[in-house]
């Protein structure tokens, strides 16, 4: 399954990356604060409905989230 | 790419910070396309595998630091004059690749002539140019590119074309010179222009490395902080407004005009 | 008579003496008395393996060569007054990043345009600073065309050797006329290895490197400040360079630069046929300044007066009066607009100062 995750200490709250989430899974919470003392954004996918498309990555102008894809096995 | 495991599964990292940049943490403000410009212009360095044999120039405005984050040799230059810089490092050291980094202010108002003048000269230097309509670092006032009848500190009603004149195109001005390989303006207002930011920018330094002729690419990036306006408003309004004052596009391509030339050899 | 022996003009002896220093960039742009540097170097620093450009601006010039020096090439830009006033904010980045350059001042008349007539007044603007913040230029004062070739020579030697950039500081005439040159002392070399900071190609494998002079941080400012006073006096120390002419048992000293100098030589001759014991001080490192060397001649008991002459309304002399500190007289003779001396501009005050050396100091404006 693909997933991103936020590097919370990079991330400045921007909220650019939210609307770019083609289904939704990145959320302004406000549940913590980072470092800098700003509420970093909060990767939420319950269902596993990332496709690791990258949009959040393109737009996100701290390059603070990182894209994960699976390695395909190749069949035996 | 890197592949790393997490709880049994391999991944691969498909998007991470490129590796032309170093680990400093931007210090823009929240939002600032500065940011997004430097990572592409970091993945475009990788891509070409050129990273050891850049050396930065460094203007004045918001991008002074912009030597702590990208991760090659760099030079901090005086207000305006980073083309001129670039110009006397290149013809030094040919097989360096150059790159200036320079706002709207330090390229079209103080460093016009030095701008106007490498791109004439053809310099084998790649500009690139952020066009946020202000001066950001010294608190919001007025830009050579500010809209007319944007607010800033010192157009307090708003630009006025009859006292200050119009917004200054760059592209427009400097497409025509024969010195130009490749002028193009770009946008950050959306993943879609990102990505055709970044395939310009790609371009850009093509033009150098194939030694075709000066490069620049504007790229249009919001200021939201001196905007008044949120991250998510600022982008908006460079899609809404300043789009439509400096229109996307590429003003200048050698390649195409080298492919028209040959075409038109072989017919004729 | 050596066979590197020629007769040459003293803004083209000047460009040889770069090529022998190994210098591969010189940027430029147009400004008389010193076009003939510009002309000169358009046509032979290929022969040497450099590169020209006439550039669009002084500002663009200094800049070009802030870039070339950067990429560790040994780099030299020259101009006249109003071109050296552009140049200087380009020169307080330069001195600040600590790149090795040279710049030479044809000195012509100034405020604003002036003429193009030989003058000293950018004394004041290329030894105390002359751009903004707190630096010095390593800056040599030639009076030959000998002095033109050898000094810039000099100068990148003394640039590369400190990293700090020098200026060669000259009037119109010693730039303008002709006099053999020989560069014997001259060898051709290369520049000294700067790989330790230069900006390059080579970067795989090492730290990358970073010239800048901007730290926000008071603290972080005061240590780089510190770095370069500290430079700055290890050179008031071990660089401090000067000339005498009959000075061993001179009773007027007189302290001069540039073409007055030269002008003084003639005076002295007059003066010595009359029994007149005069002799020249003549700095050749204005900065940093031979004060000490001075100061030796006002403690002594023979020297009764000391008497500056140049063409302004009175800058080195301030330098003078710091070494002499009031212990003896110090006269001055000014020539202003461009106009050039005489030896009588200077045996006539001569003159007058040994009849009466307890006069206090003299002003003589001659025209």
């Amino acid at each position: 399954m693909p997933m991103i995750e936020i590097l919370d200490d990079a991330c400045k709250g921007c909220l650019l990356c939210v609307p770019a989430c083609p289904h939704e899974l990145i959320h302004n919470t406000k549940a913590k604060l980072n470092k800098r003392g700003l509420y970093p954004v909060e990767y939420v996918d319950p269902d596993g409905k990332c496709t690791g498309c990258r949009l959040c990555a393109i737009v996100c102008p701290d390059a603070a989230i990182r894209v994960y894809k699976e390695v395909k096995k190749k069949s035996a | 790419m890197d592949v790393i495991t997490i709880e049994g599964t391999e991944y691969k990292v498909v998007a991470e910070r490129p590796k032309s940049l170093t680990d400093t943490p931007f210090t823009y403000c929240p939002g600032c396309n500065h940011g997004t410009t430097h990572k592409i212009i970091a993945e475009v360095i990788d891509e070409l595998g050129i990273q050891h044999r850049c050396i930065g120039i460094a203007s004045v405005g918001c991008s002074v630091f912009s030597y702590e984050f990208f991760d090659f040799d760099f030079i901090s230059v005086p207000h305006g004059r980073a083309l001129a810089v670039a110009t006397g490092a290149k013809r030094m050291r040919p097989d360096s690749v150059l790159m200036t980094y320079q706002g709207d202010g330090d390229l079209a108002a103080i460093g016009t002539a030095e701008t106007i003048h490498a791109c004439n000269r053809g310099e084998r230097v790649t500009c690139i140019f952020v066009n946020n309509a202000i001066y950001g670092m010294t608190g919001g006032q007025m830009a050579p590119t500010t809209l007319l009848g944007m607010k800033t500190t010192t157009s307090p009603l708003g630009r006025d074309a009859k006292r200050i004149g119009w917004p200054m195109k760059m592209s427009e001005m400097l497409a025509p010179l024969q010195g130009a390989a490749y002028i193009a303006r770009v946008s950050m207002h959306d993943a879609k222009h990102i990505l055709k930011a970044k395939a310009a920018i790609k371009k850009a330094f093509r033009a150098q490395l194939e030694d075709k002729g000066f490069s620049m690419v504007e790229v249009l990036s919001n200021c939201n902080v001196n905007w008044h306006m949120t991250p998510q408003e600022g982008v908006k309004f460079i899609e809404e407004q300043m789009t439509k004052n400096f229109p996307l596009g590429v003003y200048k391509d050698v390649w195409q005009e080298e492919a028209a030339k040959q075409t038109a050899k072989e017919e004729g | 008579m050596s066979d590197e022996r020629v007769f040459m003009k003293g803004n083209h002896a000047a460009c040889e003496g770069a090529y022998r220093a190994g210098c591969k960039a010189y940027f430029g742009y147009p400004i008389t008395p010193q076009n003939e540097v510009t002309e000169y170097m358009s046509a032979h620093i290929w022969e040497h393996g450099g590169t020209f450009i006439q550039s669009e601006s002084e500002v663009a010039a200094i800049n070009m060569i802030m870039g070339a020096s950067a990429t560790g090439a040994r780099a030299m830009t020259s101009s006249s007054s109003p071109g050296i006033s552009l140049k200087q904010e380009g020169l307080s980045y330069i001195a600040m990043m600590e790149l090795p350059m040279v710049v030479m001042n044809v000195v012509r008349c100034g405020p604003g345009l002036g003429n193009i007539a030989p003058h000293q007044g950018d004394y004041f603007q290329t030894t105390k600073g002359g751009g903004h913040g707190d630096y010095r230029l390593i800056t040599l004062a030639p009076n030959s065309v000998q002095e033109m070739a050898q000094f810039i020579y000099d100068a990148f030697i003394l640039a590369d050797k400190w990293r700090n950039p020098a200026m060669v500081l000259t009037d119109g005439t010693i730039g303008q006329m002709m006099e053999p040159v020989d560069y014997a002392s001259m060898p051709w070399m290369d520049p000294p290895d700067k790989s330790e900071w230069q900006l390059d190609e080579f970067q795989e494998g090492r730290e990358r490197h970073v010239l800048t002079s901007i730290w926000l941080d008071p603290v972080d400012m005061a240590v780089a400040h510190e770095k370069l006073i500290d430079k700055y006096e290890r050179l008031k120390k071990e660089e401090v360079r000067y000339d005498e002419y009959l000075t061993e048992d001179a009773e007027v000293l007189v302290v001069a630069i540039g073409s007055p100098s030269r002008v003084t030589h003639s005076a002295i001759r007059i003066l010595r046929q009359e029994g007149l014991k005069v002799g020249l001080f003549r700095p050749i490192t204005v900065w940093p300044f031979p004060y000490d060397a001075i100061r030796k001649y006002a403690d002594s008991k023979r020297v009764k007066a000391i008497l500056v002459p140049e063409m302004n309304w009175g800058q080195m002399i301030e330098d003078v009066k710091l070494a002499v500190l009031d212990k003896k007289p110090v006269h001055f003779v000014a020539k202003h607009g461009g106009l050039t001396f005489t030896p009588e501009d200077l045996t006539e005050p001569i003159r007058a100062i040994l009849k009466n050396p307890e006069e206090p100091n003299t002003l003589w404006h001659v025209s």
